[in-house]
């Protein structure tokens, strides 16, 4: 159900930068999306909510081109205009300075230049005092801030995050959060979430995903106004009773 | 009893003496198999990377195959390489039959394998827990497969510890395609056959406690490199959560 079918208004809205068109993703004999239809527009901020195995992460990686769809259509930005953080990133056995650096370097910088210019990206996350050191010692907080230094240093378009604090302690998480809401305020961003205060606090539209589906896709107003909920979107109300219980 | 003690006094008596004739064939025998290791893993490491970050058709009778080439007996290396360049082989042009490179080359051949199935292995455990997230980064499939080759460096010490006991431990690759000649092409597993089959146990013996001293060291180095990279990244992080406490205090 895309919002334009749930009669939300369309207009005036900025350039779609990420279009799926009845798109299935599978996996050998699992379907992970089903006829999935989406338009993500730039600049928005949305967030993915539904249970374990609804399909959110697929659907970003989908999105950033890790995976190809199975059938349906989709236009998406140039994997080189995104970028994605995990929920634990993979950090390579080197200096924190060098783990950004190999990002720029990767898209296309020299040895040298990437690592002059990820030393301010370090500074950023308010780990420029711990650029030489390696990636591997880090805290698991520390570690995702340097992901996101590592994703902001290439200045993306837009941000892909796959349950981003997860894993971290609440003190860990709000610092996340803090820099997200920062770092990201020029990029789209689509992010997957457990945490419906996290959604409530970073996100501008919610798609609900149920088993590949999408059971509800809302501004993030309508999404948390319970009888509007309740009364359309019965799948996404239950979703979010059960988070809330 | 007596011929181990005979043997563990020859070889320290030898060893001692700094006798020529001995250092001359541990050294050669070192020579032989650094050099065979060097361009196995040249070529090893990156097939193995290349075959543990790649999917393609036909790769499973390709793991197969070199799966199967772990376990070729080192006569039937060294028969292959005889062939090769004996003189109406296709090298024997080369002239290299009972020679130096001759050793290397089947060495070089016979430990291969060992490198590249043993990387694809390191690389493809390190390509499904992180390749989605190299590929992310912007890496195309080869240099995912050399990043996450690059990774595992500390895990790729111990194929290449591997490799170099396979190497130089083996004796009937050199034996056939060296000769075991007395001063030229002389190793210690050769020497110890060779003694074994004269009769000179304790001097066979003093060789083969030798090689397993010189394995035993090569392990010692390996495992001192991995135990200082423990400890560096354990202090590393130890300043690093005291630094994030303090930070937290203030």
């Amino acid at each position: 159900m895309s919002r334009q079918d749930a009669g939300i208004q369309s207009t005036a809205l900025p350039p779609t930068v990420c279009n799926l068109i009845g798109a299935d993703v599978r996996f050998g004999g699992v379907t992970a999306l089903r006829a999935l239809t989406l338009a993500i527009h730039a600049g928005e901020r949305v967030a993915l909510v539904g249970s374990n195995g609804s399909g959110k992460s697929t659907l970003l990686r989908l999105i950033h081109g890790l995976v190809k769809p199975s059938a349906g259509a989709a236009e998406l930005p140039p994997q080189k205009h995104q970028a994605m953080l995990f929920q634990r990133p993979y950090m390579l056995r080197t200096s924190c300075l060098n783990n950004v650096a190999l990002g720029l370097w990767l898209r296309g910088q020299t040895w040298q230049q990437a690592k002059l210019n990820a030393l301010p990206a370090l500074a950023r996350v308010d780990l420029a005092d711990l650029a030489a050191r390696s990636a591997k010692t880090l805290s698991g907080g520390q570690q995702q801030r340097l992901a996101l230094a590592r994703a902001w240093a290439v200045e993306p378009d837009m941000l892909l995050l796959d349950e981003p604090t997860a894993s971290l302690d609440p003190h860990a998480k709000r610092e996340v959060e803090a820099l997200l809401a920062e770092l990201t305020a020029n990029m789209t961003v689509v992010f997957a979430s457990h945490n419906l205060g996290q959604v409530k606090r970073l996100a501008s539209r919610v798609v609900c995903l149920e088993k590949g589906r999408v059971v509800a896709d809302l501004p993030v107003s309508d999404f948390f106004e319970g009888n509007l909920l309740r009364d359309k979107y019965p799948a996404a109300h239950l979703f979010v009773k059960g988070e809330l219980s | 009893m007596t011929t181990f003690s005979e043997s563990a006094a020859t070889a320290v008596s030898l060893i001692a003496t700094l006798d020529s004739g001995l250092l001359a064939i541990v050294g050669r025998s070192l020579a032989v198999s650094a050099s065979a290791c060097l361009l196995a893993c040249g070529f090893g490491l990156g097939l193995g990377a290349w075959l543990g970050g790649t999917r393609f058709v036909g790769r499973g009778a390709v793991l197969a195959g070199l799966n199967t080439l772990l376990a070729v007996p080192s006569v039937v290396v060294g028969l292959v390489v005889y062939l090769l360049l004996s003189r109406s082989g296709p090298l024997g042009y080369l002239g290299w039959l009972f020679s130096f490179k001759a050793m290397v080359l089947a060495q070089a051949l016979l430990v291969l394998p060992v490198v590249a199935a043993l990387t694809r292995q390191c690389v493809e455990d390190a390509q499904i827990r992180h390749g989605e997230q190299v590929t992310s980064l912007g890496a195309g499939p080869l240099l995912r497969c050399f990043i996450l080759a690059w990774d595992e460096r500390y895990a790729l010490l111990t194929v290449l510890i591997a490799a170099f006991g396979r190497a130089i431990s083996e004796v009937g690759a050199v034996m056939i395609v060296g000769g075991n000649i007395d001063g030229f092409t002389r190793v210690m597993t050769t020497a110890i056959a060779l003694e074994t089959s004269k009769g000179d146990l304790p001097l066979a013996l003093a060789l083969g406690l030798i090689l397993l001293a010189v394995v035993l060291l090569l392990n010692g180095l390996i495992g001192l490199v991995k135990r200082w990279r423990v400890r560096l990244e354990s202090r590393e992080a130890a300043q690093g959560h005291s630094l994030e406490s303090i930070g937290q205090g203030a």
